[in-house]
């Protein structure tokens, strides 16, 4: 075991794909020399060589088109968005090529490709770094979109991620890079994506969430609990397509109450489907109704009003509470 | 830039080698074919005319679903088909069916996509095609992977991308070139240049002087040639074969054709936007008259051979045809199937919902 970052596990991810499998190959803008803008693939380039790990010219659609093409002559392309806010770029490669290759060729070629793409806010960037934009791909048939919350998660993840022979979509939040240390084995393991970590049990409200939101979401349990010693259950999805509902369904029939805690906007993310599915699925077991801590409607905010744009731990105790009391 | 005989010509003129009374005016350019080589394509030529005008009529008749034209192309698609190996692999666009039957994919299943069915797209092994794409230039961007793909396992094939003039407008097609130049990947760039993209004439697309000079902001070769002149095709792709195994890197092909019908059988009216003078004027220079006089002149096609063609194609269409008919219909769980290699939890469920109406 090692206390890694979670760019250090990512990258240990990386490391541990591109020498069991040579038909990894890893590239995006300046992840080669440069180890990447965030260091994720810092040194990769220097150990498997210029042809498992390059650079490319600036243009994302070509990157998403690089990564199509190969992928369906055998390899398994890991490539990098440099920042989610610019997969506008490349929407077609990942929603309507990458996305569609198994089904439109009826199974005959399929599409290996783990787009990795740093997110999320709290860090002042500039425009179109930090959006949540996870909520397109949910509505995306044919990709699987995972994000981690910790070092462990990230590395575990990563490798099935690289493993599974659909394209995944891996989604980094940037406040999480570098926050904490973790530990994390060395060697390879994996975690299935898909299955959700309940990451603090409790018995009186189910509070679902997933990247830097499981963070703010543990600390308002623990004030909860603190306050007026409620029980509160936090469930890390890890996986926002496919989720797993079953784990949900569980917590929420155990609860009898339930919120939904994410970064994108109200009427983004994921939010809103895990509140549908605990209507059509557990509507009997509810003692009141399903909500949702989210950003508000507006464009992703200027730097300087990230503080009171993005959900914090005051927001999702008022959804917390609300929800108790009700 | 290494600077080949057919591929890198300076100036507008396209290269041809066939001039339209079929008599050779670039001796010096003439591809080595055989005369058994030289008939094959002309049969090839024969036989999907005739199945473009059968496909039309099917179409009309309910029969066939989306399909785009092809004839007048015949010289582009066969050309450049007949000049790549059955190892090379092809990303066609929605009008580029010949190219892939051709290449192996049987004409049943090209029925069966037109027609809408998932079996339209379940490529055999070996047949080394991608299915149509129907996104203008993501196949192009898309070709760059499949050639480094064969560059890194230092295997000497190419990937061969087919495109309209419109599709140069668009990013992925200079994406795709830009990187196949940064990277000397052995892709061949084709457009087929049938002077609309639908209404728009190609004056509207760029003020280039042409597509071929497109080939300069990314740094690769390129060819102008008369897409009616079947000779003058084979021997431009043959060449951007051998740039690309060679190593010397990705050609853009800009081939002059011209589609005689409508853009595609969803409702164009031509007449709407061209001239019949125009058609006339590019029927003059069809591809089969002239091929078909050159052939004749060395002795190596006669009326017989034609009508013996025209034959096969009309059976081959209509076996083709038969077997699309008895192929069995989808179901909403033949869907969910292929969605994933492993089926998640709510496709399961989908799944097992659809069984049991299905079952029904």
């Amino acid at each position: 075991m090692a206390q890694m970052t979670m760019v250090q596990a990512i990258n240990d991810a990386m490391r541990v794909e591109l020498a069991r499998d040579e038909k990894v190959l890893v590239f995006g803008e300046d992840v080669g020399v440069n180890g990447g803008v965030f260091r994720v693939t810092e040194g990769l380039q220097k150990e498997f060589g210029e042809h498992r790990v390059f650079d490319t010219p600036l243009a994302e659609s070509g990157i998403g088109g690089l990564a199509v093409g190969l992928s369906v002559n055998g390899f398994r392309p890991v490539a990098e968005i440099q920042f989610f806010g610019f997969v506008f770029e490349v929407f077609d490669m990942v929603a309507s090529q990458a996305a569609r290759m198994r089904f439109r060729s009826g199974g005959r070629f399929n599409s290996p490709i783990t787009f990795r793409s740093p997110f999320g806010g709290g860090v002042k960037t500039p425009e179109l770094h930090a959006d949540s934009l996870e909520g397109l791909f949910l509505q995306t048939p044919g990709v699987k979109v995972v994000i981690p919350s910790n070092p462990y998660d990230a590395k575990g993840l990563l490798i099935s991620a690289i493993r599974d022979n659909d394209p995944v979509i891996f989604l980094e939040h940037m406040k999480l890079y570098r926050s904490f240390r973790g530990e994390v084995p060395e060697g390879e393991y994996t975690i299935p994506i898909g299955k959700a970590n309940v990451v603090r049990e409790g018995s009186d409200l189910t509070i679902i969430t997933y990247g830097a939101m499981v963070h703010t979401s543990l600390k308002a349990a623990e004030e909860l609990e603190k306050a007026r010693g409620a029980k509160v259950e936090v469930i890390d999805l890890r996986t926002i397509t496919p989720l797993d509902m079953e784990t949900v369904l569980a917590s929420v029939q155990k609860t009898n109450r339930a919120i939904v805690v994410q970064e994108a906007q109200k009427h983004a993310g994921v939010a809103a489907e895990i509140i549908a599915q605990i209507n059509e699925k557990a509507i009997l077991h509810l003692e009141a109704p399903v909500l949702r801590v989210t950003a508000p409607d507006t464009v992703y905010p200027f730097a300087q009003a990230e503080d009171i744009w993005l959900p914090d731990v005051k927001r999702v105790i008022d959804a917390a509470t609300q929800v108790l009391d009700f | 830039m290494s600077v080949s005989t057919a591929v890198e010509q300076k100036g507008n003129e396209p290269l041809q080698i066939l001039a339209p009374d079929g008599t050779v005016v670039r001796p010096d350019l003439m591809p080595n074919l055989s005369d058994d080589q030289l008939r094959d394509l002309m049969r090839k030529m024969v036989f999907t005319r005739v199945w473009d005008q059968r496909a039309i009529s099917l179409n009309r008749q309910g029969r066939l679903g989306f399909y785009a034209p092809v004839a007048g192309q015949e010289a582009t698609m066969i050309g450049s088909e007949s000049a790549i190996d059955k190892e090379d692999f092809i990303l066609p666009s929605y009008r580029d069916i010949p190219q892939m039957v051709w290449h192996g994919f049987p004409m049943y299943q090209a029925f069966l996509y037109s027609r809408g069915h998932i079996h339209g797209g379940q490529i055999p092994e070996g047949v080394n095609v991608l299915m149509p794409q129907i996104i203008i230039a993501s196949q192009c961007a898309q070709a760059t992977g499949v050639a480094m793909g064969y560059k890194l396992r230092g295997e000497k094939k190419v990937a061969i991308t087919y495109f309209g003039d419109g599709a140069t407008s668009q990013g992925d097609f200079y994406e795709g070139m830009n990187f196949a130049g940064v990277y000397k990947l052995p892709v061949i760039f084709f457009s087929q240049n049938n002077g609309y993209a639908i209404s728009v004439p190609f004056e509207k697309q760029t003020a280039a002087e042409n597509i071929a000079v497109k080939a300069q902001a990314a740094g690769i070769a390129s060819a102008r040639v008369d897409g009616m002149d079947i000779l003058a095709v084979y021997k431009v792709v043959q060449e951007a074969k051998e740039r690309g195994i060679n190593g010397e890197g990705a050609t853009l092909i800009e081939a002059l054709t011209y589609r005689y019908g409508p853009h595609t059988m969803a409702g164009d009216d031509p007449t709407r936007y061209r001239q019949s003078e125009e058609q006339n004027e590019w029927e003059q220079k069809d591809p089969l008259i002239r091929f078909r006089k050159f052939l004749e002149n060395k002795g190596l096609w006669s009326e017989k051979d034609e009508e013996a063609v025209i034959e096969e194609a009309k059976q081959a269409v209509a076996d083709a045809i038969k077997k699309a008919d008895e192929y069995p219909k989808m179901k909403v769980t033949d869907l969910i199937d292929v969605m994933f290699e492993t089926l998640p939890d709510y496709l399961q469920e989908q799944k097992a919902e659809y069984a049991a109406k299905e079952s029904k």
